[in-house]
């Protein structure tokens, strides 16, 4: 009883209070300084700390280099992202062949590896096509829309036989003048890139056009229209057109072209000069001779 | 003097260093409890004229943030007892306070009930030279009042000019810019007992804290307890603390005298205790729950369980009837009060125009007191609450918190002391210079 009593004395007596230590500590907490120092400070301090040891050793860095890879290996190959097949469009078959051949890519692949624009550079480099456009569809599908280059003519050149589009681009290269016997033809050097104004003339060329063996670039700026039996029509280098309908308006009027006629030559447009045959020049010779009176031989 | 003028503006220098700061610490070492605020200062510039406030305006431009008490422990008669113990009630104020407004505090001010205060009422006068007055002048004649011998170990807490007359014209609050051939001063010096002093400072750094401001405890219940009126018309406001018991009179809004009576409710409370053999702790709550000093019939049959945790039954079931127990209570608080009024009278209080006598601290509390002081005091008493701070606890409201709240006010707009003056300085020499070359004049 005596010792409870005693307690509860020595208990009302001490007051509680906090100690010379805890006092000065919450008055340091209350500092801002040293506040803002524990709260952002030491957090900011330690996470550098961890950081450092941590990256401070090769292997340490390389394994989570490589834990960074893998994860993203891991979400670049889910099935959302991957790529199972390739669909040409608006191709030939052999361009189409060509493509595939071209872009180096082995499916299945993620669409995270796939460079399209480089890709869409790569099959817009190959000659038979004009415009490519390459998109990966839902499905998992790399859909490659292809326009080719229409071919509109044969080029013999030097080198052989190609095909070029109205833009002179060769299209593709050709083995025999045979396998595309409906485009018309056209030689000689430059003839390729001129194959714009090759078809405006093969198009005004109408009435006449099943004499037609071909066009020739000379000296790359004006065009020799060569039609069959060794005939040919010399064009000008400016309006060539018109000059073709001055003829074929003089070979329906005077069947100029049934004549035994080398050579129209409309290099100078204002006047259109023949060329006769060998036996047609004698013909005319003769025919003069007698009409001046003289002896014939 | 001068010493203690040097230490005074030391102080006041902290206190501005606290200003800039904005924040601090009001500390009120009771002897029931101990008090801290803690005060924010939202600067002046906050204050626009057309508030209105005029000369209240320190008092809103501060915020109390944080408030703590604790019960006092190692304070006797408001002085300190047990240094280690009222230290440790310190730190836990403190502590407290600075939680709550969850900031650090360095600088505080605190108030002095005990030290047996002693009021001097000192007069000076300088003859004016045609100059216009200025602060030189008003140190100047602070300065010519002569020191009165306060006897020895004794300081001074406060020297406020309260009257300057300027020739034949008196009751003048402030002189400066006036022109008049003589300048007199009445100055209020209140002394404390200076080993008081020494041990609340010494309490207060060792607690890592820095003294900004020192006041007496009667001066700064006053403060906030008599309403401004009051203050200009003269009024005494009595402080019944724990264990002492402050009177201070105020006339034309300064004090002129302040006392202490080493007598509170603490006595109250050890009467009861020994009067009904309860331990001090149920005293207490006896006396703060079923106390009173008026008896009534009906008292006599209302029955307080005493109770005791001796064991003894007999005596843990005993009951005394309330009107025992304001048996008890009523000769104690007569006695304090008589001993007011003798104060009072030595003072002479019954010459001022006005009579007004407000009570407040803890101990005025007791129910019936408003019933029994006009008795003692005169027919003008009343119980006095201090003013309203922005920011304080609803429980930190109370007559209890006169002084702490008297200091917040103290804080925030301290009156002009004489040692905010600038000490002149020795002008005695160009004087001496000039009264050679006058004589020279004069006879040559």
């Amino acid at each position: 009883m005596a010792t409870i009593g005693f307690r509860a004395q020595e208990r009302a007596q001490h007051d509680p209070a906090p100690s010379v230590l805890s006092y000065r500590l919450q008055r340091l907490y209350l500092t801002p300084a040293f506040r803002y120092m524990m709260r952002f400070g030491l957090p900011i301090l330690l996470l550098a700390l961890v950081l450092f040891i941590t990256f401070a050793e090769q292997a340490r860095r390389d394994a989570v280099v490589m834990w960074v890879n893998d994860i993203k290996r891991s979400i670049q190959e889910r099935p959302e992202f991957m790529v199972k097949m390739m669909a040409v469009d608006g191709a030939s078959e052999s361009v189409a062949q060509d493509i595939r051949e071209i872009l180096p890519v082995e499916f299945p692949l993620s669409s995270f590896d796939l460079d399209l624009p480089e890709m869409q550079k790569t099959v817009a480099g190959i000659p038979a096509v004009e415009r490519a456009d390459l998109r990966i569809r839902a499905g998992g599908v790399l859909e490659v829309r292809v326009v080719e280059r229409e071919p509109v003519a044969v080029w013999r050149s030097s080198t052989g036989l190609d095909l070029v589009d109205i833009h002179g681009k060769r299209v593709a290269p050709l083995d025999t003048r045979g396998e595309r016997g409906d485009l018309p033809l056209v030689a000689g050097r430059g003839a390729g890139e001129a194959a714009a104004e090759a078809m405006a003339i093969f198009d005004a060329a109408g009435p006449i056009a099943d004499r037609i063996r071909g066009l020739v670039r000379v000296g790359e700026r004006r065009w020799t229209v060569s039609l069959a039996e060794g005939q040919s029509i010399l064009l000008p280098e400016r309006e060539p057109v018109r000059a073709l309908e001055q003829v074929i308006a003089l070979h329906e009027a005077q069947d100029i072209l049934d004549r035994d006629v080398a050579a129209i030559d409309m290099r100078n447009p204002s006047r259109a000069t023949v060329r006769l045959r060998e036996t047609a020049l004698e013909e005319i010779r003769r025919i003069r001779m007698i009409e001046l009176g003289a002896r014939p031989k | 003097m001068t010493a203690l003028y040097e230490s005074q503006r030391a102080m006041r220098a902290m206190r501005k260093a606290a200003m800039q700061r904005g924040v601090i610490a009001i500390l009120d070492v009771g002897t029931s409890k101990i008090a801290c605020l803690v005060l924010r200062f939202d600067g002046p510039e906050q204050f626009r004229d057309s508030d209105g406030v005029g000369p209240m305006a320190g008092q809103s431009s501060f915020r109390v943030i944080g408030a703590a008490t604790t019960r006092s422990r190692g304070v006797r008669f408001g002085e300190i007892d047990a240094m280690h113990e009222t230290e440790r009630g310190i730190r836990t104020a403190v502590q407290a306070a600075q939680k709550m407004a969850n900031v650090r505090v360095d600088h505080v001010i605190a108030c002095i009930a005990g030290g047996q205060p002693r009021s001097y009422g000192l007069e000076g006068a300088i003859d004016l030279e045609g100059q216009m007055i200025s602060e030189q002048e008003v140190g100047r004649v602070l300065a010519a009042c002569e020191a009165p011998p306060l006897g020895h170990g004794r300081e001074v807490l406060h020297a406020q000019p309260v009257n300057f007359a300027i020739d034949h014209r008196t009751g003048l609050s402030d002189p400066r810019g006036q022109l008049g051939t003589r300048l007199h001063c009445d100055m209020h010096l209140l002394s404390v007992d200076g080993t008081v002093i020494q041990n609340l400072l010494y309490c207060i750094k060792r607690c890592d804290l820095e003294l900004a401001g020192l006041a007496s405890s009667s001066y700064v219940s006053a403060v906030s307890s008599l309403v401004e009126d009051e203050q200009e018309l003269g009024a005494a406001c009595i402080d019944m603390g724990g264990g002492a018991t402050g009177l201070s009179i105020f006339m034309k809004k300064h004090m002129i005298y302040a006392d202490s009576v080493r007598l509170g409710g603490d006595h109250v409370t050890s009467d009861i205790s020994k009067g009904l053999q309860v331990p001090l702790a149920m005293a207490e709550r006896i006396k703060t729950v079923h106390g009173g000093v008026v008896a009534t019939s009906r008292d006599d049959s209302e029955l307080i369980e005493v109770g005791g945790e001796t064991g003894d039954w007999e005596l843990d079931r005993r009951t005394v009837s309330r009107a025992e127990l304001i048996g008890i209570m009523r000769p104690r608080v007569e006695e304090i009060l008589e001993e007011v009024r003798a104060r009072l009278d030595a003072a002479n209080f019954e010459y001022l125009p006005s009579q007004q006598i407000v009570l407040t601290g803890g101990a005025s509390q007791i129910p019936g007191l408003d019933g029994l002081a006009p008795k003692i005091l005169g027919q003008q008493v009343r119980i006095g609450r201090p003013l309203r701070v922005q920011g304080l606890p609803q429980a930190a409201t109370g007559a209890a918190f006169a002084s702490a709240v008297g200091l917040c006010l103290f804080a925030a707009n301290p009156q002009d002391e004489w040692w905010d003056f600038e000490i002149p300085a020795d002008r005695y020499p160009t004087r001496s210079l000039r009264r050679a070359v006058k004589w020279f004049k004069d006879n040559w």
